[in-house]
């Protein structure tokens, strides 16, 4: 019986993780259709923004940090910041947004939910 | 909150029915969904006056689209149409009419046809340059699409909006490259324009004009009807792309220099998008201006005497010009010598050769180039607003002024004195010198951006001054080429020929085809009866 449910829980715990693999693999798809052509590597406004901001305490690039939990870049998203404007449902819908926050977040080392 | 002049049973019944047009999900009422469709660069940013949405509605398809039109014309609620609501700076995703219905098209984003034999695509509203591009790049196609700077808007609004890039002046012009367009009018009507309006025609992107009046342009920067589908031509990829900077000596041989450069671009030898620049006023892409010319052009402008003979005394060249090649090496090399021939009319010019590259491009030539003039789509344009260690403390974004000039040397020098004078007179940071760009083969664009904030006093003042250089600019025959709804009818009160003949026509024209007045309400400056006769 006990190994009915370590079975059991492994189980769910392999689907748990096969599909936060899916949701990031999807939201590093997000992050490169909507965000990489300002906040991926090189000169970019979003990436030097960063570095001027952070100036290497923090990395510039987006898909390097580990401290942005998913309602932090929810926000960014829909609320915009400084020229950068929000983004609407029919660019990133709700379902995208929270693969794309889990994607940003799955470095982190305190929980990414 | 519903529409103005609609009762809420109505707006309630219209909401329902473009639920059973495009969906539930697809509808867009809350509050917080709504806050979405808000002009990120509004000059009017959180004041009473801010243009804002009361709903959005999100088509997929055509039929749809024709669905929420009918219902719209129905109950009268006005719908203001948008692509992918990425025109930052000429107004967003906001409506000109607050409580207008968004009709957001971007999820009509199918790319219908691209033809490397014709040179060509066919598009919906919400596909975007990026995805043009893309789909090019995947396909592995030899053709460039002309981009403007921020790459992801569409290439059915920039162009609707009048907008510009930087290839060859066949395509650089967006609305001009245009081949065919399927409009749903106010009653849902389906139009296509062109060869289009045969059934069966086999060339709708190869022939613009079809027969009888060419009505593509009422359907640009206008409130006419619903376009759900354009055609444009593309460029062929070239064989290669030389740049070459000719540079002149004396302040007067901005004269000559501007002649012989429109010369050359409207005989078809300079077929890329010139860049005017001075190397002894530094600037963008310029060296950076010596501390004692800022100071003399501080005291006595750019006529100072003293500035002519500094740059004289020192062999700096006054002026310059990068004229830009595409086609086979040869045949480039070849215009780039009679170029050279003919700029040598001006005693002392000297030339020098930039940029050469042949095509693909390695990638190190990817990251090193200005994208946009290689056809390639990008935002790094916003490097210019956007936090840097230039500008540390960015605002909240920007709108553009952006008067036509006359394409000459004289030109360029009255419009700098009027605007230092106005930028003086209306306490705008000072000007000392800007060169205008080149979009357009027979005209100059000056653009000045004007900074939002989100502080109200600030955009105040900025909305005042921004109307006045517009007035300013109108008193010497100067007007804008495209503005943010904030601003089009006072730029629109410009365009005033014979008491405003062309308005009252636009005027007769929106009542005729769309006699209920629901499309972009204001849009360009152009308002339905009923809300005219509100105004008046």
């Amino acid at each position: 019986m006990k190994c009915l449910f370590a079975l059991t829980f492994l189980a769910l715990a392999g689907q748990g993780f096969a599909a936060d693999d899916a949701t990031i693999q999807k939201g590093e798809k997000v992050f490169d259709y909507w965000c990489a052509t300002c906040h991926g590597p090189g000169n970019l406004p979003g990436t030097v923004a960063l570095q001027t901001k952070y100036k290497g305490a923090k990395p510039a690039l987006l898909s390097e940090r580990t401290d942005l939990i998913p309602p932090v870049t929810k926000t960014f998203v829909r609320k915009g910041v400084s020229i950068m404007p929000f983004f609407r449902k029919t660019e990133i819908s709700d379902a995208d947004l929270d693969a794309l926050a889990a994607y940003i977040a799955r470095n982190n080392k305190a929980p990414t939910r | 909150m519903p529409p103005p002049g609609v009762n809420a049973k109505d707006f309630s019944d219209a909401l329902k029915q473009f639920e059973e047009a495009v969906g539930k999900e697809w509808v867009f009422t809350s509050d917080e969904d709504v806050a979405l469709y808000r002009d990120a660069y509004s000059p009017f940013w959180g004041e009473p006056e801010e243009r804002v949405a009361s709903a959005a509605v999100a088509p997929y398809t055509v039929e749809q689209v024709q669905a929420v039109m009918k219902a719209a014309n129905e109950y009268k609620i006005p719908v203001y149409p948008i692509s992918t609501g990425k025109n930052l700076g000429y107004g967003g995703s906001a409506p000109n009419l607050s409580g207008s219905v968004v009709l957001d098209l971007k999820r009509m984003n199918r790319i219908l046809d691209v033809s490397e034999r014709n040179h060509s695509a066919l598009v919906e509203p919400g596909v975007s340059y990026f995805d043009l591009y893309r789909h090019i790049q995947e396909r592995k196609l030899k053709l460039w699409v002309d981009v403007p700077d921020p790459g992801w808007g569409s290439p059915v609004g920039n162009s609707l909006d009048h907008g510009g890039g930087y290839l060859q002046p066949m395509y650089r012009n967006h609305f001009d490259s245009h081949c065919g367009m399927e409009v749903v009018l106010a009653n849902g009507d389906l139009l296509r324009t062109g060869m289009g309006a045969m059934p069966g025609a086999q060339t709708w992107q190869q022939y613009k004009f079809g027969f009888g009046p060419w009505i593509d342009g009422m359907f640009s920067q206008s409130n006419f009807g619903v376009v759900t589908k354009m055609g444009f031509w593309l460029m062929p990829e070239p064989d290669a792309y030389l740049t070459g900077t000719v540079s002149v000596p004396k302040y007067e041989d901005l004269i000559p220099m501007i002649d012989i450069l429109t010369l050359l671009e409207n005989s078809g030898i300079s077929n890329g998008m010139p860049g005017l620049g001075s190397p002894i006023l530094g600037g963008f892409m310029m060296p950076q201006r010596a501390p004692e010319v800022t100071e003399m052009l501080q005291k006595d402008g750019v006529e100072s005497a003293s500035l002519h003979k500094y740059a004289q005394d020192r062999g700096i060249p006054f002026w310059s010009c990068t004229v830009k090649f595409y086609g086979p090496e040869k045949a480039i090399r070849a215009q780039w010598e009679y170029a050279q021939e003919k700029f040598s009319a001006i005693p002392g010019a000297k030339f020098k050769d930039d940029e050469f590259y042949k095509f693909p491009l390695t990638p190190d030539q990817f990251n090193k180039v200005h994208k946009p003039e290689m056809g390639i789509p990008s935002l790094e344009m916003f490097s210019i607003g956007a936090r840097s260690p230039y500008n540390p403390t960015p605002g909240q974004g920007h709108i553009w002024f952006s008067p036509i000039i006359p394409r000459t040397g004289e030109a360029v020098l009255e419009a700098n004195k009027v605007f230092a004078k106005a930028a003086k007179d209306f306490g705008l940071p000072l000007l000392s010198f800007s060169l205008p760009t080149t979009y357009w083969m027979r005209s100059f664009i000056f653009l000045f951006g004007f900074p939002i904030t989100h502080d109200i006093a600030t955009n105040k003042k900025n909305r005042e001054t921004f109307k006045q250089v517009v007035r300013v600019a109108a008193e010497h025959g100067w007007g804008e080429y495209r503005t943010a709804p904030a601003y089009q009818d006072a730029v629109m009160d410009t365009y005033s020929f014979n008491n405003h003949a062309l308005r009252r026509f636009h005027e007769t024209v929106k009542d005729a085809v769309d006699p209920n007045g629901i499309i972009s309400a204001g849009r360009y400056g152009i308002w339905p009866k009923h809300l005219r006769e509100t105004k008046a």
